[in-house]
């Protein structure tokens, strides 16, 4: 651990870098990311509609519009078009599934090189990896805490 | 025995160390950028005729050791040894870069700073006369050492405005007794400065305080002021750890802002080629300074000069286990041959 002396300067240095470093707008961000999130989502809604017009039921619809959002996000992965959004949108095109099929067609993509089973198989979910892991352990807990509520 | 030593941290050489050639090889970004006229070569596949951005970075470090040789007038035999240095885990883009060309090999890691240490040692091989010939060359590209440090490429994210864009590019010098007309007159060897930074998308930031640190032990082993220099030339260190490079020195009363350059600033063009910060790498500096900078030195444009890399000594694991960056800066004294010694 360094000195209380040291820590201090640390601080400061920290508060100045802070200070001369440029970063983003927050305000622009947030704009593009509701916008292209939105568009995502509207894309969503809008297959959603055309299965449920075509006669699928509620839940089979949900299925297929999840299916076809991951298949053009990973589409536009391969085509590299995906990572151009995303720079433009950030948290619009990170958050819905989209973001999540290009994390793991990103990893596929780079670490085909590596093999087959070292390569895609361990890596292909570096990025989603926490997404699934903690998903699935947030939905356990809220599960836990459902069945002991009704069980009061 | 004669002492070559100056200083606290820093080495005179006797007779400079002659720099008798440097060769450059970038990838298409760099070659579309203000250097463009200055490389040796620029390769429009991002691959180099490869499978994988580790093999590529081999293959454009093998090309610029090849062609630097050439440029020497040498044949591949009459160099003693080699230090050369990349970015990846094990240094892997040198060792099977340089493995075909069967010369005696040094691997450094200095992260970016690489290009500053491989000079370093190779003019003291020459100088204590332990290799007639030395070569010192450092590599990195885009893609292998994006996915080294950050994302696979295809992965969709925002850049900070302080990240720097890792050059794809090699650069390569062959250092002699004489008859080069640029020689490296003196080195300052540069300490582990930490000043507690975790922001690895900061790097110019991180390594401001180590660059600051050798500059001056530099301006005080030699007892010079900036102005004994045309130029002092720091390796990486973007928009960011400029300013702040100035500012440190400003404190210790040093103003070196009319005479500083950074080799990742000139390299890309911020405004139109979308690198934020600036270039970096080991490359960046590498590449920079044996396409540019050199030429201005031999032709007596620049008589002495300040080359400074720039490295941020961190790995994906350091990073993860919460450790901060400390940066590390290698400075080298390039001078006209024509001025002789001082």
């Amino acid at each position: 651990m360094p000195d209380i002396q040291t820590q201090k300067k640390q601080k400061e240095y920290e508060k100045y870098v802070k200070q001369v470093t440029p970063s983003h707008s927050l305000p622009l961000n947030m704009a593009r990311a509701f916008l292209v999130g939105g568009l995502i989502c509207m894309l969503g809604q809008w297959i959603m509609n055309l299965c449920l017009n075509y006669g699928l039921g509620r839940q089979m619809s949900g299925s297929w519009t999840s299916g076809i959002l991951i298949l053009i996000s990973v589409v536009l992965t391969g085509f590299n078009i995906y990572p151009k959004l995303a720079k433009f949108a950030g948290a619009g095109s990170l958050v819905p599934i989209t973001g999540f099929a290009n994390s793991v067609a990103a990893s596929a993509i780079e670490y085909q090189k590596e093999g087959q089973v070292m390569g895609i198989g361990c890596k292909i979910f570096t990025i989603a990896g926490p997404v699934i892991l903690f998903g699935i352990f947030s939905s356990w807990v809220l599960g836990v805490a459902y069945w002991l509520l009704k069980i009061l | 025995m004669t002492e070559q030593t100056i200083g606290r941290q820093s080495i005179q050489f006797e007779n400079a160390v002659s720099i008798l050639s440097g060769a450059a090889i970038v990838g298409k970004k760099e070659g579309e950028g203000p250097l463009r006229d200055a490389f040796d070569m620029i390769g429009d596949d991002p691959m180099f005729g490869t499978n994988s951005w580790e093999e590529a970075e081999s293959t454009l470090q093998k090309e610029t050791v090849g062609l630097a040789i050439a440029k020497a007038g040498l044949q591949k035999w009459q160099v003693r040894m080699i230090f050369a240095g990349d970015l990846l885990a094990q240094s892997v883009a040198s060792s099977f870069g340089i493995a075909d060309l069967e010369i005696p090999v040094y691997g450094l890691y200095g992260a970016c700073s690489t290009m500053g240490e491989a000079l370093s040692l190779g003019a003291m091989a020459v100088a204590g006369g332990y290799a007639p010939y030395a070569l010192s060359v450092t590599s990195s590209h885009f893609g292998s050492a994006e996915k080294e440090f950050r994302f696979p490429l295809g992965y969709g994210n925002q850049r900070p405005l302080s990240a720097t864009w890792t050059v794809t590019g090699s650069g390569a010098c062959v250092l002699g007794r004489e008859g080069g007309r640029a020689a490296i007159a003196g080195l300052t060897t540069g300490k582990i400065v930490d000043y507690g930074l975790k922001d690895p998308q900061n790097m110019g930031a991180c390594m401001a305080p180590a660059a600051c640190d050798t500059i001056y032990q530099n301006f005080m082993d030699f007892n010079r002021m900036p102005e004994d220099y045309d130029k002092i030339i720091t390796g990486d260190l973007g928009k960011v750890g400029q300013r702040i490079l100035w500012d440190l020195l400003l404190e210790k009363g040093y103003d070196i802002r009319n005479r500083h350059m950074d080799c990742g600033l000139e390299i890309f063009d911020g405004e139109t080629q979308d690198t934020h910060a600036g270039g970096s790498g080991c490359g960046c500096a590498a590449s920079v300074f044996a396409s540019y900078i050199l030429p201005k030195v031999e032709a007596g444009e620049w008589k002495r000069i300040l080359f400074v890399p720039t490295g941020a000594l961190m790995s994906k694991v350091s990073f993860n286990e919460g450790q901060s960056v400390p940066g590390i800066a290698q400075a080298v004294v390039v001078e006209c041959a024509e001025k002789g010694g001082e």
